[in-house]
């Protein structure tokens, strides 16, 4: 069976008044049907992943190099109407402030039945009904006065569940949800992340769930890559993610954690902030932050082990069996 | 929506009243005697206060403006000092004139207004996002009027292409649909067009690159819409805001273009009121100024009423 995605070695770089190497060599499969979660503070090159995907960054400030293939599919060599067929129809994505990614002059009914005229070419009453049919399985009651809403007259929620609607509607192969929970209320939260995950059980379909928030990703996901600095420094099942983290940074995301902390004792955060990537990272981006650096990791970048199938550290010292704390 | 309109409309009537007031007293507070315009130099004292009761210049202000609105919701805007007309023709007669002008002027504006702006907002930082943006500021920095003398210089005088003045052959006052007709009007228009062009492209290009730069726009590509379908939702965006102001726009056209009427000798309202103005034409002056200030605040309805229908995000209730 085809990987449903298939990334190597992908570079990208914002040219312009400031040079940005947001994504350095990174490489990341998929299987079909699996949820992954990409992890990582902002700035650590998630979203750009994401963008990449759907070939969403502008070309002219952009360089990209490496393989993307999504079922495939080369994205990177797709064009005009092909281009537009893989947007939506075989990938979609969901966005993070539903407030802003919806078109605030057309009704949340039009917005959906737009996508779903222009992948499946049905005429717009068969374009409504379905738009109707995915306001009802994204929960949203009444969805038939829904359908002629605008997007200001609903909640945070019911907005982001209209966007999943959106994303859902042509039937995609892979999902891309980019933070989208982060602008709802936590119990919101929560409703969205349940039924993400529900959706994904019943259309079967892979998703990418963009998050800085690892127990969001604990939540959601099977399997976890770290991102730092535009590199993807960990990956592997959320267990292992969880049970066994190798890379220092991991370490210090799951130590940062609000669970198991009694009141009055400081939180244990990283110290200082990630690098600003004007230059590409010629040794370990997270040496200067790290606890347990040594000579070596700021000479060179360190080397990728791979404990067991699919799962790989990118630090020096994770052969080590228990780092020192 | 119906009921936001009739609202509305019935929010325009202090506004109107109170626009008449002012009008009316703009008028009084200006120095200088009507009567002395049109009085011979030695007319004696009872003559002058014969005159001035015949004109009803003699009564209390408030009385004054009493008997002026109550003929003029009868329709009767009194008769002019300067030439015994009554105000009424002469002033819709200017006005029609005016609006003739102020519409050609927005039809070559708005559009090209519009379209230079769609272009910089599209590729801006780029250069042609600079030459729209030097061609906008250019046409509402440079004084119309002389781009009036100008125009008439090298098309009507060096080239004889197009007449300089009026609005007719021969000084003829009837307009109709005719090239003898129209070739008087390209000037006139033209000119006229030079800042709307420059104020619309501006506003345009603001819009056009603030929504191009919003989420759903990426979303939008994100879900496999075309460029084409992409402009048609940033030009629904923008469309409120536009039309808000090419309506105000069209309001200031018809009142603002006294100058060009005067380079142009367009026998319109601006000409009018330059004439009313020196000849100290009270009644003439109230009328025109009451027509003039009435229409914008007409244009202000149309805006608010549209805006509200095509923008949902605007309280109809």
């Amino acid at each position: 069976m085809t990987k449903l995605v298939d990334i190597q070695n992908l570079n990208v770089c914002f040219k312009g008044k400031r040079t940005v190497h947001a994504l350095n060599d990174v490489s990341l499969a998929m299987e079909q049907g699996e949820t992954l979660a990409l992890l990582g503070e902002s700035g650590s090159g998630k979203s750009v992943t994401l963008k990449t995907l759907l070939g969403l960054l502008p070309p002219k400030r952009t360089q990209i190099d490496g393989k993307i293939a999504v079922n495939g599919i080369d994205v990177m060599s797709l064009r005009g109407k092909a281009l537009q067929r893989y947007r939506g129809g075989e990938v979609s994505m969901v966005f993070q402030e539903p407030a802003l990614a919806l078109d605030p002059v057309y009704t949340v009914g039009h917005q959906i039945a737009e996508a779903v005229m222009r992948h499946k070419g049905v005429n717009k009453a068969e374009a409504m009904s379905t738009a109707l049919d995915m306001l009802d399985r994204v929960r949203i009651p009444s969805a038939n006065r829904r359908l002629h809403t605008y997007p200001h007259e609903l909640s945070g929620g019911m907005r982001q569940r209209v966007m999943i609607a959106l994303a859902l509607a042509c039937r995609p192969r892979l999902l891309l949800a980019d933070e989208p929970t982060t602008a709802l209320d936590a119990t919101v939260q929560i409703q969205i992340l349940l039924l993400l995950r529900e959706l994904q059980k019943e259309f079967g379909m892979g998703v990418i769930f963009v998050t800085h928030d690892i127990g969001v990703a604990v939540e959601i996901s099977e399997r976890i890559a770290v991102m730092y600095a535009g590199q993807i420094i960990e990956e592997g099942t959320t267990r292992e993610i969880i049970r066994d983290a190798r890379h220092p940074y991991t370490r210090g995301l799951l130590a940062a954690n609000l669970h198991d902390v009694a009141r009055g004792e400081r939180l244990n955060a990283i110290p200082g902030a990630p690098p600003a990537l004007e230059v590409r990272p010629e040794s370990c981006p997270f040496a200067p932050r790290c606890p347990v650096a040594m000579a070596e990791c700021r000479a060179a970048l360190p080397p990728v082990f791979h404990p067991s199938d699919r799962r790989r550290v990118a630090c020096l010292r994770a052969a080590e069996p228990i780092a020192a704390e | 929506m119906l009921t936001y309109l009739i609202r509305r409309l019935i929010l325009v009537l202090p506004v109107a009243l109170g626009v008449s007031i002012i009008c009316f007293l703009l008028v009084q507070i200006a120095p200088g005697d009507p009567l002395t315009a049109i009085m011979p130099v030695d007319a004696t004292a009872e003559e002058q206060d014969a005159m001035r009761a015949a004109y009803g210049l003699d009564k209390p202000l408030p009385v004054q403006y009493a008997i002026w609105i109550g003929n003029l919701i009868q329709g009767d805007m009194g008769r002019s000092i300067a030439t015994g007309r009554p105000v009424a023709g002469e002033v819709f007669g200017a006005v029609k004139n005016s609006l003739l002008l102020a519409v050609s002027a927005a039809v070559i504006a708005f559009p090209i207004g519009t379209a230079l702006g769609f272009l910089a907002g599209y590729f801006r930082d780029t250069w042609v996002d600079r030459a729209v943006t030097a061609v906008s500021i250019a046409g509402v920095s440079v004084p119309n009027y002389w781009l009036g003398i100008v125009l008439v210089i090298i098309f009507s005088v060096n080239l004889s292409w197009l007449p300089s003045m009026g609005a007719g052959p021969g000084g003829s006052q009837d307009w109709s649909w005719d090239w003898l007709h129209m070739r008087h009007l390209v000037l006139p228009a033209v000119t006229l067009a030079v800042v709307p062009i420059g104020i619309v492209a501006r506003t345009v290009r603001a819009l056009a690159g603030d929504i191009l730069n919003q989420d759903f726009v990426d979303a939008l590509y994100a879900k496999g819409m075309s460029r084409f379908d992409v402009l048609r939702h940033v030009a629904r965006n923008a469309a409120a805001t536009a039309l808000s102001v090419m309506g105000l726009q069209l309001g200031y056209l018809l009142g603002g273009s006294i100058l060009i009427e005067t380079v142009f000798n367009w026998p319109g309202s601006g000409f009018l009121l330059s004439n009313a103005i020196f000849q100290r034409d009270l009644p003439l002056l109230q009328g025109t100024i009451l027509v003039l200030a009435l229409f914008f605040v007409a244009m202000n309805l149309i805006v608010d009423v549209v805006q509200a229908a095509i923008d949902p995000r605007i309280q109809r209730t």
